[in-house]
């Protein structure tokens, strides 16, 4: 284990030991029902970040498997009962599985046709919920919380720390994949497919792998959200907002490093939470869409390029280099 | 399913149909023809269709309304393009990624800006034909769908026209061919595929009015055509208006069948169905060039 590793575990560790001492010290339930949304909005960027920052296979069917997740989820509850834990490893197994089918597709299909295949694939599965009585179809379906476990005040609190075990996981995952040769693997992929696979890059291995890991992270993000809400049904699960959010926080934050797409998780989650209670909800919405749009154009590189010009001054060599 | 039924669902699927066929037209261009990831193309549609819909309050007829909007949808379109360019073509690297999430993007900040204006409400228009079917035996015709068919294909032969016989025509097609050859021969790509995107979102702006003319609109309404247009122009091949017609015809007919057995909640996924089947078997389309 290298030095970075260590550091990244010892910060993750005092990370949830903040935010377990924030469910002690704070009492307004209010304060873990936003953090939780901007925890969750943690895992969906990085995992979106996974498949279309390292490899450049661009998602818009988030949304898709953040319900899969927590349809997986309400549908266990609703059977057995089954707890939280199992809720979410069963959600993370299920969307895993339906990242790897879509995985399979970018055998085929690369650019705008694979994003609009996971448009085709949000829909399909929206449309099969809707006309699914036993998940609540278009109406919905109430989820009674269970009682408080021990060492939390209530239930509440637990979903919210379960999430920021979530999102450390996530981002532990996507630093592992960005650092190791399957990273170095995705890149080649993302700036040359062809040429990958011609220097030996296992390129649909990777897709594939790529593809169910950020499947089944959005999966695991999304099976807690029924028992958070207490309540289920699928405008709010399959809302666009979350597909342009999983795709605008990496863009915003910077893709080429898994700091990016928490910095930017972070950021937009809480402006718009700001802006939700301050203002109005359609303006939140707006917000992502107009600062997704600003930085495409106008910082392609994010908060990340940004900083990194910042610390880096044109010296007059660089600026012959960049003309030349 | 009876026979009576089945051939009236046929009927409507082919009026259906042509109309989705002239939804398609604009993407048909602008990506099949020019390959710009013309995402925000459906939300563009709707956008036309509010168009109508305000010049529809001051007593006008939503297609004479849709005409009108024509000029501005071509400027309008003018300026997308240029700054598409400017900011991901001229560029170069890249363009995949951002340019697909730039369009994502403005497609995000019409509808919700559209909501914020309008509300989330079901908007209509007024009009003579509105409402009213003609009766042949038992069979009921809508005269919104006939003004509709009779409209996208008017815009089709005057399209297809265009692109076949006038200069700027031809030379829309030959840039989709080879940019290069088009450049030696000492004409402005950059210029012919600006008119050409201003051309695809003028013909939105009509199609967008007869969007309202057959049905109820609301901002979110684009989503669902992501699905019938992209499904449509990928179906047809890239860029061929004879083949949107017959990829228009299959969805209309396969989504009148679906909805008159299955029922409408399933309606949505019947074209996003037909996407996915084409793009796992067939990513050419039917006329791929």
């Amino acid at each position: 284990m290298d030095a970075g590793t260590r550091r990244f575990i010892v910060g993750a560790i005092v990370f949830l030991a903040l935010i377990y001492g924030l469910t002690r010290v704070v009492s307004n339930e209010y304060v873990f029902f936003a953090a939780y949304v901007v925890l969750q909005f943690i895992v969906l960027a990085t995992a979106w970040n996974i498949l279309g920052g390292y490899a450049g296979y661009v998602n818009f069917g988030s949304g898709a498997f953040f319900a899969v997740g927590a349809y997986t989820g309400v549908a266990l509850f609703k059977a057995f009962e089954a707890p939280i834990l199992v809720q979410v490893v069963a959600g993370a197994t299920m969307s895993g599985l339906l990242g790897l089918a879509v995985g399979a597709l970018s055998l085929r299909l690369r650019g705008i046709f694979f994003s609009i295949a996971t448009v085709a694939v949000a829909i399909v599965i929206e449309t099969a919920v809707v006309n699914t009585p036993y998940l609540g179809g278009a109406k919905g379906l109430p989820i009674l919380r269970p009682a408080a476990p021990a060492l939390f005040h209530s239930y509440l609190e637990w979903v919210f720390f379960l999430m920021a075990i979530l999102a450390v996981i996530a981002v532990f995952c996507a630093r592992y994949v960005e650092t190791s040769w399957i990273g170095r693997g995705l890149r080649a992929i993302r700036d040359n497919e062809g040429a990958a696979e011609c220097s030996g890059v296992p390129t649909l291995k990777l897709k594939l792998f790529a593809a169910t890991l950020s499947g089944a992270l959005m999966g695991a993000a999304g099976a807690p959200f029924a028992q958070y809400l207490s309540f289920i049904e699928p405008t709010s699960v399959f809302n666009l907002n979350y597909a342009v959010s999983a795709l605008a926080m990496p863009i915003i934050g910077g893709m080429s490093h898994w700091m990016g797409p928490v910095i930017g998780a972070v950021l937009l989650g809480t402006v718009q939470q700001l802006v939700t209670v301050t203002i109005s909800s359609e303006l939140n919405v707006l917000v992502v869409g107009v600062l997704l749009v600003v930085f495409v154009v106008g910082a392609p590189d994010g908060i990340l390029g940004l900083v990194r010009k910042l610390r880096r001054p044109r010296t007059p060599a660089a600026s012959v280099g960049a003309k030349a | 399913m009876d026979l009576q039924l089945l051939f009236e669902a046929t009927v409507s699927g082919v009026l259906l149909g042509c109309f989705y066929a002239a939804v398609s037209l604009g993407l048909s261009i602008a990506f099949g023809l020019l390959d710009v990831p013309h995402i925000a193309h459906p939300a563009f549609l709707v956008l036309g269709a509010f168009g109508a819909y305000v010049l529809g309050g001051y007593g006008l007829d939503p297609l004479v309304a849709g005409l009108l909007l024509m000029p501005v949808f071509f400027v309008f379109g003018l300026a997308v393009y240029q700054f598409y360019y400017v900011t991901f073509e001229r560029r170069g690297t890249d363009t995949g990624l951002r340019g697909l999430a730039f369009f994502f993007g403005v497609a995000f900040i019409v509808e919700v800006g559209l909501i914020l204006a309008f509300g989330v409400d079901q908007r209509m228009v007024e009009a003579p034909y509105i409402g009213q079917s003609l009766e042949i035996g038992e069979m009921r015709l809508p005269y919104r769908m006939l003004v509709a068919f009779g409209m996208a294909v008017v815009l089709m032969v005057v399209l297809s026209t265009y692109l076949a016989r006038t200069f700027t025509g031809r030379a829309i097609k030959a840039v989709a061919q080879d940019e290069g050859a088009l450049r030696l021969m000492g004409v402005d790509p950059v210029r012919v595929k600006r008119i050409a995107f201003g051309i695809a979102t003028a013909v939105t702006a009509v199609t967008g009015a007869l969007l309202i003319i057959v049905g109820p609109v609301e901002p979110g309404l684009g989503r669902i055509y992501i699905g019938r247009t992209f499904c449509v122009v990928v179906l047809a091949g890239l860029g061929s208006v004879p083949g949107t017609i017959v990829a228009g015809l299959i969805l209309g007919i396969a989504e009148s069948i679906v909805l008159s057995t299955a029922g409408a909640a399933w309606a949505p996924a019947v074209s996003f169905g037909i996407l996915l089947m084409v793009l796992a078997v067939r990513p050419a389309g039917l006329f791929g060039r």
